[in-house]
């Protein structure tokens, strides 16, 4: 058994740190915490403001694609306890279920909320498909697995010239528009990412709390124990899949309309890396953690562009250091980091 | 037929570099039941080890061939060595620290390194392929209507002695013997006086070792390496041990020859099963498909007795 800077002892303390004390405070006064949270909203809301140029404003965008994303991510892993290695594959389908139905590629121009469901759905249907046989399998398969489906879907994309147009990727494709208003300022389309990432912030923290998450959080801890409960651990383990990948589909589809291209080098195995590196580094299981994960592994790279070759690198020292000294992360759940630090049987 | 003779060479060939990767994958899988992200990666070192040694000694197959030898077999074995090391580097750096947290978080930090890896190789070595140089006699002969080039036959012959040897090393050998009472069971074999996390040092050299001499072989035979050449190939090489039945390793070997076949099989005739549709560049795919079904249909492999739910 290593120290930890938990306290063990039987005090009042017991399994915290003074600062989760003091968070959990915060988390009670429940005044100031709607006071901090309606002072945020205010701050992001001017946000594009107090940014000003169209580069930082495009950051802030980029930044939230990967909110949605690490959220997503955050429900298989963080929540369910699933590895998924190959999630970029459902935002791969998100983006292009928005290439081919709004693009002159097949001609066809549908409206951006129409195409919306679809591309939730899609990528989920696809999860369940992939998750029905292989969810059944232990967490170390799962991870290879997803590690393959990933890097199909992507060679499928890349080789499939004549439906995907091949490495080139799909042009043209149309601005996102919201009744008859063309979306084409990354001013504008901040405003639009803004609303879907308070939304899905909301329900998932409404989420974790309704019998879905609670009944996901037993999964994580202890299968076999979930299980014995009465719990139909894979139906539950398929649900976390199915909406990692319906979030991924989402962001998807909101990044295609935004570049307004969609090629299959957005969509590799690194991107996936990058996405599990942001919700290590927040703390799985945490939707602030998440958040400041992901914002930070998107702001971090633009503040360091002179070496910018050594981003991955970074990367992946970040990962073994987070595993090593603070596997709970930045920002933990508290249920969350108390399992990441229990020691001995895993 | 002559395509079938050909394509069998060329799948023995790449197989047998399969077989010697995913060796590294099942040993430690047997034991620790952790995914070794970064095998092949080391796989990928040995490969770019040997590159910068033979490019910095600068011989060439005009010198003389006494020469040559010793600059390959030295090659060879600065890569082995290399790899072996890095593999004890990953054992003590990211795993050992946390070897009793929960396996997700041991598999992040392999993860870990092998992102680590891979980008010092794009630091060091540049982004793009690496000329392997040729130090190789070019000559082939002919076996009725198939060509089998020297370094076929070397490639073949090598991955066979050892995986002889290790087979024996394994099998015969008091310290080999070891490591398959520990994966047979891990505290009754502390409890018998094994020293276990030697055991565990044990498996993580050997299996690089191997994955690095296979590294230079496929650099030798494809003429490059680069960056990325360990993350398909680990993954084929881990299709290959789950094929087999990870943790086996006489598994592990058969399960390589059996998907570097397939492969070859696959890339030789896809186009012409499909009627064009599909060309050589879907064996990838093909490839990844034969992992899911197998992790679907048969989680225990070939000749794995254990099942995949074990805890």
């Amino acid at each position: 058994m290593i120290p930890r800077s938990v306290d063990n002892s039987n005090g009042p303390l017991r399994g915290r740190t003074r600062r989760a004390v003091l968070l959990e405070h915060f988390d009670t006064s429940g005044t100031l915490r709607y006071a901090l949270l309606g002072a945020l909203l205010v701050l992001l809301l001017v946000l594009p403001s107090l940014l000003g140029t169209n580069y930082l404003i495009r950051v802030a965008v980029q930044a939230g694609f990967y909110i949605i994303l690490a959220l997503g991510l955050n429900i298989v892993v963080g929540y369910c306890g699933l590895l998924d290695l190959g999630y970029v594959a459902f935002y791969a389908i998100g983006a292009y279920t928005y290439a081919f139905l709004a693009s002159p590629h097949f001609g066809l121009h549908l409206p951006f909320w129409a195409i919306l469901p679809l591309a939730a759905a899609f990528p989920a249907v696809l999860g369940v498909i992939l998750g029905t046989p292989t969810l059944r399998l232990r967490g170390d398969y799962l991870a290879i697995v997803t590690l393959g489906f990933g890097e199909m879907i992507r060679l499928l994309l890349n080789n499939m010239d004549r439906v995907t147009n091949g490495p080139k990727g799909i042009s043209n494709i149309d601005p996102i528009s919201l009744a008859g208003y063309e979306l084409r300022s990354p001013r504008q389309f901040y405003y639009l990412v803004l609303f879907f990432v308070v939304v899905f912030v909301l329900a998932i923290s409404r989420l974790v709390y309704s019998r879905v998450g609670r009944a996901w959080a037993a999964v994580r801890e202890d299968e076999e124990a979930a299980r014995a409960m009465g719990l139909n651990t894979h139906s539950l383990k398929l649900r976390a899949f199915a909406s990692g990948a319906a979030f991924a589909g989402v962001a998807g589809c909101l990044f295609a309309g935004f570049q307004g291209f969609a090629s299959p080098e957005s969509f590799t195995f690194g991107e996936s890396v990058i996405i599990f590196c942001m919700i290590t580094l927040g703390g799985m299981g945490s939707i602030p953690g998440v958040i400041v994960g992901a914002v930070t592994l998107v702001v971090l790279p633009e503040i360091l562009r002179p070496i910018a070759e050594y981003r991955m690198l970074i990367y992946g020292l970040l990962l073994i250091v987070m595993m090593v000294t603070r596997p709970q992360g930045l920002w933990p759940s508290r249920q969350r980091s108390r399992e990441l630090l229990e020691r001995g049987e895993a | 037929m002559e395509i079938f003779a050909q394509q069998l060479v060329n799948g023995l060939v790449l197989g047998s570099l399969y077989a010697l990767v995913a060796l590294g994958y099942t040993m430690v899988y047997g034991l620790l039941q952790l995914f070794n992200f970064a095998h092949g990666d080391l796989f990928m070192a040995g490969g770019y080890i040997a590159v910068f040694i033979l490019s910095a000694l600068g011989t060439t197959l005009a010198s003389p061939g006494i020469v040559v030898f010793v600059v390959v077999a030295l090659a060879f074995l600065a890569a082995g060595a290399g790899s072996a090391l890095l593999g004890l580097a990953t054992e003590r750096f990211a795993y050992r620290p946390i070897a009793n947290a929960p396996r997700i978080a041991q598999l992040i930090s392999v993860l870990g390194v092998s992102i680590v890896l891979q980008n010092v190789a794009m630091l060091v070595g540049g982004r793009r392929n690496r000329v392997f140089p040729t130090l190789f006699p070019e000559g082939k002969f002919a076996l009725g209507d198939v060509q089998i080039t020297y370094i076929q036959v070397f490639i073949i012959a090598a991955s066979l002695i050892l995986m002889v040897g290790l087979y024996l090393f394994v099998n015969r050998t008091l310290f080999g013997k070891t490591i398959l009472a520990t994966r047979e069971n891990y505290d009754a074999a502390r409890l018998m006086g094994i020293d276990v996390r030697r055991v565990v040092q044990l498996t993580f050299v050997l299996g690089p070792a191997l994955g690095g001499l296979a590294g230079v072989m496929f650099g030798m035979y494809y003429g490059t390496v680069f960056f990325t050449m360990g993350f398909v190939s680990g993954i084929k090489a881990f299709t290959a041990a789950v094929v087999g039945g990870i943790g086996s390793i006489t598994g592990a070997m058969l399960g390589g020859l059996l998907l570097g076949l397939l492969e070859s099989f696959g890339a030789g005739y896809l186009s012409k099963l499909t009627g064009g549709l599909m060309g050589p560049e879907y064996r990838d795919i093909f490839a990844f498909a034969v992992l899911i079904a197998v992790l679907v249909f048969k989680p225990s492999g070939l000749l794995g007795e254990r099942v995949a739910r074990r805890a």
